[in-house]
């Protein structure tokens, strides 16, 4: 298919309506609202349903209930709407559900801003509500990926059954970028292939979409069976991508999204200079590609990581765990809306390394 | 004629054979017979799913025959919305408790309501948080003892229970609204009619509809299952009188 030149607001939209996923409900809060608006035209032209919900807290709520048909169901928002929406998270979780919610990530705590922010990774990254639970969580770097991964999304979480969260931060939605989507679009998901959907009790034991198990040992049984699930995620479905990684990098620069992108312009600008920096990108945050990064970050010309986000230090935690005392690692951050620029970057990798400005 | 084999009432296949966890003298399980009777007769059982909420009624689904989801504390209206817009073909009822709907979920039935959402209410209520043991919900009427309002709901502090079937027909959107009881035979045949009345109107796509059925918690109340039902008939219906409140074809209330 020809390259079209769209604002990833809208390209996430549309990725949605290739993944077979048109049932969508949202609330309206910035930086995202364009896809509502989107989805508000687009949709009836496949056939598809959008409900304007009265609150994020509704949203979820709806998404359970439409996700319960087995047909591919999902939602947009920015930080403070995906808050309201952690207690349908974690219940669906609970439930075996497939949905995808996509964070247009704003800056936080609170209000906060509506600028574009990293701050919500632990919230997406460590469960976000309560219980026992992870979500699948995707971070494209561009327009083009984020399509990618909205089809991703829509498979992974029909695969395993879960709630998958597309992160995508407040640039993601905002730039424009020519992006291309799948020749053939995915046909609607058929809920009479699968043997858990509610299509009505006719020939069979009615069945039941449920969190509550009040028998501890069933309870723990379901908290053993997601674990389970967990695992083969860990083991299948880990992605990430390196950039001018080689053996005479010193510096090893860990970030996602679109801060990556920036680290990127950074790692080629100090090329230039004689300074050799590698970049390492998760691109699932969850599952984290921790293996990868453990034997990165060993490699003997390694010297530091530097992890930098927009926030105050959130994947920096999971960067830790996962190369295990190592090496030494590094943070710049900048939030609230703030995106930190090459130059920072630049300069927080001289400092590292003793160069001076 | 009668002969001696002919069956003349038995079980409704709307119901499972669990026997029901409810309280001897709780009005749940007549509501759960009326609803699932409806379903049978309608013959829409195999293409009906349940919407359970949190409250004593968590369970229903161990005892309605019928495909279920458990929702979120008062988030019923939104979860059958979901699936009701998803599948417009299947028959989708929300049966949820005072608490549930009055208290933590009012944003949402008033909202499914006022979309005209094509899905049924039951609505029970008890006056009072049966499920977490007995305390003040947001219909216990004025003066009632509850282990949050010891000496009586006290409206000065709390305000006047909220009635939900008055506060919806507020709504312009077309709905179905109606009150009814099933603390005696009499009221549990009109009970049964309006129930069915909802369905129907689903059946129909025409409107939203809910039946909010006066119900009994003797456990709760601290009273026999006999004097539940009298002290509902005597104070219950006055605060909260029966009737079809709204009717998308009749000019009611």
């Amino acid at each position: 298919m020809a390259k079209k030149l769209m604002k990833g607001n809208e390209a996430i939209g549309e990725a949605a309506i290739a993944a077979g996923a048109i049932n969508y409900f949202a609330y309206p809060i910035t930086p995202q609202s364009e896809v509502a608006e989107y989805m508000t035209w687009r949709l009836p032209e496949v056939g598809g349903v959008f409900v304007q919900a009265e609150s994020e807290v509704a949203v979820g709520n709806m998404l359970l209930g439409a996700a319960s048909t087995g047909k591919r169901v999902f939602t947009t928002s920015s930080s403070p709407g995906i808050s309201l929406m952690m207690e349908a998270i974690s219940y669906m979780a609970g439930d075996h559900l497939p949905v995808v919610i996509v964070n247009i990530t704003r800056g936080g705590p609170g209000l906060g801003g509506i600028l574009p922010a990293q701050s919500d990774y632990f919230q997406a990254v460590k469960a976000g509500g309560h219980g026992d639970y992870h979500s699948i969580v995707l971070a494209p770097a561009s327009v083009q990926e984020a399509v990618d991964l909205m089809i991703l999304a829509f498979d992974l979480a029909d695969t395993y059954r879960t709630p998958v969260i597309v992160m995508g931060d407040g640039m993601i939605g905002q730039m424009m970028e020519s992006v291309e989507f799948p020749e053939k679009y995915h046909d609607p998901v058929n809920p009479e292939t699968k043997d858990w959907p509610l299509t009505g009790a006719k020939g069979r034991k009615p069945r039941v979409i449920k969190s509550l198990f009040l028998d501890p040992k069933l309870l723990e049984k379901n908290s053993f069976d997601l674990a389970a699930k967990y695992a083969v995620i860990k083991a299948k479905e880990v992605r990430h991508e390196l950039y001018k990684v080689s053996n005479k990098n010193r510096i090893l620069i860990t970030a996602y999204g679109t801060m990556a992108r920036i680290c990127q312009t950074a790692i080629d600008e100090l090329e230039e200079e004689g300074i050799s920096a590698g970049l390492f990108r998760p691109i699932t945050l969850y599952p984290f590609p921790e293996k990868e990064i453990y034997q990165e970050a060993a490699k003997k010309n390694i010297e530091a990581i530097l992890t930098v986000e927009m926030s105050m230090g959130q994947m920096i935690e999971d960067v830790e765990r996962f190369i295990k005392g190592t090496k030494p690692i590094e943070f710049y951050g900048r939030t609230g809306g703030i995106v930190p620029t090459p130059n920072e970057v630049k300069d927080k990798v001289r400092q590292m390394l003793g160069a001076g400005k | 004629m009668l002969i001696d084999n002919d069956v003349i009432f038995s079980r409704t296949k709307g119901l499972t054979e669990n026997i029901t966890h409810y309280c001897p003298g709780c009005t749940h399980g007549v509501i759960h017979r009326l609803v699932s009777e409806v379903l049978v007769e309608l013959g829409v059982q195999d293409r009906t799913v349940g919407v359970a909420p949190v409250g004593c009624s968590v369970l229903a689904y161990n005892y309605y025959a019928v495909d279920f989801v458990e929702a979120a504390h008062g988030r019923a209206p939104a979860t059958a919305t979901g699936f009701k817009r998803v599948r417009p073909d299947m028959v989708v009822f929300t049966y949820q408790g005072d608490g549930d709907m009055a208290s933590i979920g009012m944003g949402e039935i008033v909202h499914a309501a006022n979309r005209g959402e094509k899905f049924t209410t039951i609505f029970v209520n008890n006056a009072i948080y049966g499920m977490t043991g007995g305390q003040m919900a947001p219909t216990t009427l004025p003066g009632h003892k509850t282990t949050t309002c010891p000496q009586g709901r006290d409206v000065t502090v709390v305000g006047y229970p909220i009635r939900m079937v008055e506060l919806l027909s507020g709504l312009r959107t077309p709905a179905y609204l109606a009150r009814v009881s099933v603390h005696s035979p009499m009221h549990i045949v009109a009970a049964k009619k309006a129930i069915r009345r909802a369905f129907q109107l689903q059946l129909e796509g025409r409107c939203f509809s809910l039946v909010e059925v006066l119900s009994t918690c003797p456990t709760n109340w601290g009273i026999t299952p006999t004097a539940a039902t009298k002290w509902l008939a005597d104070n219950m219906i006055d605060y909260y009188p029966l009737g079809i409140y709204k009717d998308p074809d009749q000019e009611v209330g």
